[in-house]
């Protein structure tokens, strides 16, 4: 009798004891049962992944948008006090020699009143049809190869240099496309290209014809009635060059904290607001952003509780209608770690193999999709938010549940008594 | 040797109690081929499965090598099952995902052994029982009997000191329960001690001693000529 001298089998025994069954009850189950469970286990990963990367992109494509279009990597905006840039021409001359400096674009603001039938007569006590809304200026050529707006220009066509009788008209301000009539808030009629539009800034007006229509998803474009920033200075009443805005696009790995710290160390900060985009953000967006986030946790967690269940089940199946099987198991000497580990190993492989083909699925298919067919959402393109070392931590997430749900049932299944599973009784 | 002292075995039945073995002792030198013998629900099977550890005994001792066995932790028994016994089942028992060299290699992995050394003891083990031509076969591409030939590889492989066969020939028609028994009678004269149940008398007789059971109680035990 050996009892004595028999040694306690150790820990990487039984673990390969164990993978000697899981990878021969794997090999030799049926492949359509087995596919099933993949599937199961890949829809799961993407649940976790896709869901919460689109809700969140949902908001990033919103801000990427605004940092492409609208206020670049930063943004150099009057103090809140001010209308305008003090000293803009020298804050820009200061910001073109910023280390990392890719382009700038500079924007001339005014609240604006804007009437499409102001050539008819009304009656007394009627309104005239009009929206209100920002009058922006642009150079025409600095804007376009700062946001390329001209591509967003979605009827007519985007202005030149010498399109001092046009305006481009934001889709949000014309009832066709924002066909939105509430006290407060009218948009314009019968309002299309060619059409000609009055516009109102304090005692000033002018008459414009519609070059085009802009569509964006950026407020600050969909909302405004832009022109040429001549046009505008004049329209504002300034007669220098401080202007409403400048934006800053930076080359690529240039940090956004870096530079306005340059900015700040040159004096710009005397003279007006410095903000990277993040800090320029509307705080809503933020807001929405983070709920958004918790909300796709919170999807992605019942994901995770229908993957446990389902892995719970296959195993819990598997184990309970496998009862005299593990009894021989135990009746030939095989220690119920080995048995265990076999089971947890079964677990681990679908779940690993389900992670596999999502992470693949979304990082070749779903994310290259998605960016370059962006969701269509009333105020921003949505994109798939994921990234390598998030996904990776859900595969894990994934990974250690599968493992706990893996384990429960095998351990309940196990723990019955040797000579009852072998009987079947 | 295998030392039996005053071993009960009780089950309860509502307010009764129920003995499926009781007060059984005897002694199992080592390399005897014992029969157990006896009609259905004699309790020769309970006795067999209390002595081969697959059990617990409401009372008595079981004595292997001088170790008392019978109130060892669940995780000790499992040990002294991998180690020291072997197990032949009536309805052969062997796992039908693992091909026949699997299955034979299985006890000798867990032993600890090398994968390498597993198959070399396993072929060893097949061949001996003439089924290395079906090694690879998994236990459903394999007859009857094949599969029990394959429980007793697996049972012989790793060399215990005990085998316990549970009407190894009962599902066996004559001409391979034959086989079996001989593949039995070749090992026991190697030493190998065996303890067989079985309600076949011809084979019973084949063994160098015979009990008989009957109500859970030995009613003859005695040594064929």
């Amino acid at each position: 009798m050996n009892k004595g001298s028999s040694v306690e089998k150790s820990f990487l025994q039984h673990l390969s004891v164990g993978w000697f069954l899981a990878k021969r009850d794997i090999q030799r189950a049926n492949i359509w049962t087995t596919g099933l469970i993949v599937l199961v286990m890949t829809l799961t990963f993407l649940n976790l992944v896709v869901v919460s990367g689109i809700l969140v992109g949902l908001i990033e494509g919103s801000e990427n948008a605004q940092k492409t279009y609208a206020i670049g990597d930063m943004v150099i905006s009057p103090f809140l006090n001010r209308s305008y840039i003090i000293e803009t021409p020298t804050v820009v001359n200061i910001v073109k020699t910023i280390p990392g400096y890719k382009n700038h674009t500079v924007r001339y603001t005014g609240s604006g009143r804007f009437e499409s039938d102001y050539k008819s007569t009304i009656k007394p006590g009627e309104n005239r049809n009009g929206a209100g809304g920002a009058f922006m200026g642009i150079d025409p050529i600095q804007e376009s190869s700062f946001s390329s707006i001209g591509k967003f220009v979605i009827r007519g066509s985007y202005l030149t240099e010498k399109d001092q009788d046009s305006v481009l008209i934001g889709k949000n301000l014309l009832y066709e496309f924002t066909p939105i009539e509430a006290p407060g808030f009218q948009t314009l009629k019968n309002v299309s290209v060619g059409s000609l539009i009055r516009v109102t800034v304090g005692e000033n007006s002018k008459e414009y014809t519609v070059k085009g229509i802009i569509s964006s998803k950026v407020d600050e474009f969909d909302t405004s009635v832009v022109a040429l920033d001549s046009e505008v200075r004049k329209m504002i009443g300034r007669d220098d060059l401080n202007a409403g805005t400048v934006a800053i696009q930076l080359l690529p790995g240039t940090d956004p904290v870096f530079a306005k710290n340059f900015l700040v160390q040159n004096g710009v900060d005397q003279y007006a607001r410095i903000q990277t985009a993040e800090e320029a953000f509307p705080k809503f967006l933020k807001d929405i952003k983070n709920t958004f986030n918790i909300l796709g946790n919170a999807i992605s967690g019942i994901g995770l509780v229908v993957a446990s269940i389902t892995i719970f089940i296959v195993i819990f199946v598997n184990a309970i209608t496998r009862r005299r099987y593990i009894g021989i198991l135990k009746g030939i000497g095989i220690h119920k770690r080995a048995i265990l580990f076999s089971y947890m190993f079964q677990a681990v492989l679908y779940a690993l193999s389900g992670a596999i083909i999502g992470f693949i699925l979304v990082f070749a298919v779903i994310k290259p999709h998605f960016t370059a067919n962006p969701i269509d959402f009333p105020f921003s393109d949505g994109i798939l938010v994921a990234t390598v070392s998030g996904t990776l931590m859900r595969a894990l997430v994934l990974l250690i549940t599968t493992i706990f749900a893996g384990y429960i049932p095998a351990r309940i299944v196990i723990r019955q008594n040797t000579l009852s599973a072998i009987l079947g009784r | 040797m295998i030392k039996i002292n005053n071993l009960t075995k009780r089950f309860k039945s509502g307010d009764h109690d129920i003995y499926a073995v009781r007060d059984v002792s005897f002694t199992v030198p080592e390399g005897q081929f014992l029969a157990v013998t006896g009609k259905s629900g004699s309790g020769k099977s309970t006795l067999l499965y209390q002595l081969g550890l697959l059990d617990t005994p409401t009372e008595g001792t079981i004595i292997i090598d001088g170790v008392d066995v019978s109130s060892v932790s669940d995780d000790d028994r499992t040990m002294i099952r991998l180690n020291d016994l072997g197990y032949i089942f009536q309805d052969y028992a062997i796992l039908p995902s693992l091909t026949a060299l699997e299955n034979t290699m299985l006890p000798l992995l867990m032993q600890g052994c090398s994968q390498q050394e597993a198959e070399e003891k396993s072929k060893k083990a097949l061949a001996r029982l003439g089924l290395l031509d079906r090694m690879n076969n998994l236990p459903s591409q394999l007859s009857g009997g094949q599969q029990q030939r394959v429980a007793i590889a697996r049972a012989i492989a790793h060399a215990p000191k005990v085998i316990f066969a549970d009407e190894p020939t009962a599902n066996l028609d004559s001409e391979t329960s034959a086989s079996v028994i001989q593949s039995f009678l070749e090992l026991n004269k190697e030493g190998q001690t065996i303890i067989m149940v079985t309600h076949e008398p011809e084979y019973a007789l084949l063994a160098h001693r015979t009990i008989v059971m009957a109500d859970g109680v030995i009613v003859n035990d005695h040594l064929n000529k």
